[in-house]
């Protein structure tokens, strides 16, 4: 019996981007295409200014190709306008950034409830939903603490939480453990295998970090705006 | 939640925003007592009765009229009261213990003026009483005057010591009545007079008219000045309204200065809650950029970057007004004979509340479209 071809949920087609530095224009990715498949979880690595977190912005909506398309669940993203963007990435991408990014005054709840106020969701379903997201990154005890009184490790469970609580499409993680020492990040990187195992979240992760990228399923492995096959001592 | 990450977001930095608040607050603070100072120069203009018209000599106030044309007055049709009277001018001791005073034809002036309220027996005796005098409350407060008391007026415009006996004390209906006044028996200076200085017998300062329709003021003041037209005194009839306006006129300038400043206050707190505004969201822009990273709209960021600025205004708004009061007690007690009525009046406390509103939402512009311009990928490097 044949193996089951998982579909490709994000497309990128000859997608190219440059970015202005006072006159100069600086290409950053060059005609690049990749196929990204449902519940797949892949690596994204590269040296710095290889284009790594570049491309992962424009798979999360958050910047604009300058040529080339990318659509993800088959909604090419190049041609939504701003506000039909912000809604989409609302309810279709859930975002883990290195240094976190919890909003300092709203307690590690309030963080995960943030981006449910978009959703229509009545305030008690809201604070149900956020209680389990976090229960589900062993948060169930942190529920009033704020981001200050918490660990770096227990912050991005916090904002994998909060990725998580609107049950998007994709998870797009920048350097995750960039910011953690090596049991938090061993942590966070087992979370996020368990997201993919588990609950078969695709994941699209930016990391420097061997270890990470060997946690991962796949590796793509960026230089120069381009892929490429990864230099012997990448993953070492 | 929004609400409450508004209020936090207010108070992140105490230091900045307590310094902050206790500018607002003075800010308020001001505009709201300078507003009263304005309102209390128009105390009288609020006074005034739509019902009730002055007469004057045309070429100006300092010059008198004759008794007689108090009779003509009160046949011009529409007409159903006049009183009669002097600005007398004296002063209590010594010149700084100043006053409004005047000498009227007290029953007819009582009548005209209901919104003086007074005992009906104290009434009496003051009707019986040539040398009687009535005076305010506040006045009587004070000197701390009693029924009874002889009161010995100086007089400046009538010269000489004139006792009187304190026979009657009112109150205002409203708080716009001014409780400082003095008021005794036209006949008693009259009397004095002739015996006296008997030229300045038989002369009247001004006529308060009763009329019957204020409908009819116009008319009723144009047939009483064509009844002394080409006369020795011609007459000027206006409404009290008027009268009261044209001695404000005279201080327009300062009315004007006054204003001038309030508007000055509010200007400069505009400026510094901008800069508190422009700071905490230059600091903060990498938290909008999360916001627009998790799909919050343009609109929404603006809503929470106005917001906090008016939980800012708000507050230190709220603190101003509530200090307005006790200021303008403070205000009260110390230049209560300057001015006799100073109150804070609905309308100043609307506009400073108007004003708070304004700060906070012009104060938040700039910062907001910074905040709305910021590209998610800068905002967040700025993090990094």
């Amino acid at each position: 019996m044949a193996a089951e071809v998982a579909r490709p949920l994000v497309v990128i087609r000859e997608v190219s981007k440059s970015y202005r530095r006072g006159s100069q224009q600086v290409p950053v990715l060059q005609n690049l295409s990749l196929s990204i498949a449902e519940g797949q979880f892949l690596a994204l690595m590269g040296p710095s200014g290889s284009g790594k977190s570049t491309l992962l912005n424009l798979i999360a909506g958050l910047d604009q190709v300058d040529s080339g398309s990318i659509e993800v669940d088959g909604v090419d993203i190049g041609a939504l306008s701003e506000s039909e963007l912000a809604r989409w990435r609302a309810l279709n991408v859930g975002f883990i950034f290195q240094f976190y990014n919890l909003i300092p005054v709203l307690t590690a709840l309030e963080n995960v409830e943030l981006p449910l106020l978009l959703s229509g969701l009545t305030r008690r379903q809201r604070r149900e939903r956020a209680e389990l997201a976090l229960s589900l990154v062993r948060l169930a005890d942190r529920l009033d603490h704020y981001p200050g009184q918490l660990s770096g490790g227990q912050q991005q469970r916090v904002a994998i939480a909060r990725a998580l609580v609107t049950d998007p499409t994709l998870l797009v993680a920048d350097e995750p453990t960039g910011d953690l020492d090596r049991v938090s990040a061993e942590e966070v990187l087992t979370l996020l295998d368990r997201l993919n195992t588990d609950l078969g979240k695709t994941i699209v992760m930016v990391t420097h970090d061997p270890r990470a990228g060997r946690r991962a399923h796949s590796i793509e492995y960026l230089d120069k705006g381009v892929l490429s096959d990864a230099p012997q001592d990448a993953l070492a | 939640m929004l609400l409450r990450m508004l209020w936090r977001n207010a108070f992140r930095h105490k230091l900045r925003t307590s310094l902050t608040l206790v500018g607002i607050t003075i800010a308020i603070l001001a505009f709201g007592t300078l507003r009263t100072v304005i309102d209390a120069w128009y105390a009288g203009v609020e006074a005034s009765s739509s019902t009730r018209l002055v007469t004057r000599n045309a070429v100006s106030l300092v010059f008198p009229m004759p008794l007689f044309y108090r009779e003509r007055i009160r046949q011009v049709e529409g007409v159903i009261g006049v009183s009669h009277g002097n600005w007398f001018g004296g002063y209590y001791i010594e010149p700084k213990n100043f006053f409004a005073n005047f000498a009227m034809s007290l029953p007819d002036y009582l009548a005209l003026y209901p919104e003086f309220l007074i005992d009906p027996d104290q009434r009496i005796t003051l009707l019986r009483d040539r040398k009687g005098a009535v005076v305010g409350k506040k006045l009587a407060d004070r000197f701390g005057w009693k029924l009874g008391d002889t009161i010995t007026l100086k007089g400046t415009i009538f010269p000489g010591d004139w006792p009187l006996t304190l026979r009657a004390i009112y109150r205002g209906r409203d708080p716009t009545v001014d409780e400082t006044q003095l008021i005794f028996h036209w006949d008693y200076l009259n009397e004095t007079m002739k015996r006296t200085l008997s030229r300045r017998a038989d002369q009247i300062g001004f006529f308060v008219i009763g009329i019957q329709d204020a409908k009819q003021a116009a008319h009723v003041a144009a047939m009483i000045d064509q009844q002394f037209k080409n006369s020795n005194a011609e007459t000027l009839t206006e409404t009290e309204k008027a009268f009261q306006l044209s001695f404000v006129s005279m201080t327009e300038a300062i009315l004007d200065a006054i204003r001038l400043v309030s508007i000055v206050v509010i200007v400069i707190i505009l400026a510094v809650v901008a800069n508190t505004m422009a700071m905490s969201v230059r600091e903060r822009l990498w938290e909008y950029a999360v916001f627009k990273t998790l799909g919050f709209g343009g609109w929404r960021i603006a809503g929470i970057i106005f917001g906090e600025s008016l939980v800012l205004t708000l507050v230190g708004g709220g603190l101003g007004i509530a200090l307005t009061f006790p200021a303008a007690a403070l205000f009260r007690r110390a230049l209560g004979q300057f001015f006799p009525v100073f109150e804070v009046s609905p309308l100043t406390i609307q506009l400073s509340l108007a004003a708070a509103v304004a700060v906070g939402v012009l104060a938040a512009l700039f910062p907001a479209r910074q905040a709305l311009r910021v590209r998610i990928a800068d905002g967040l490097r700025r993090l990094g």
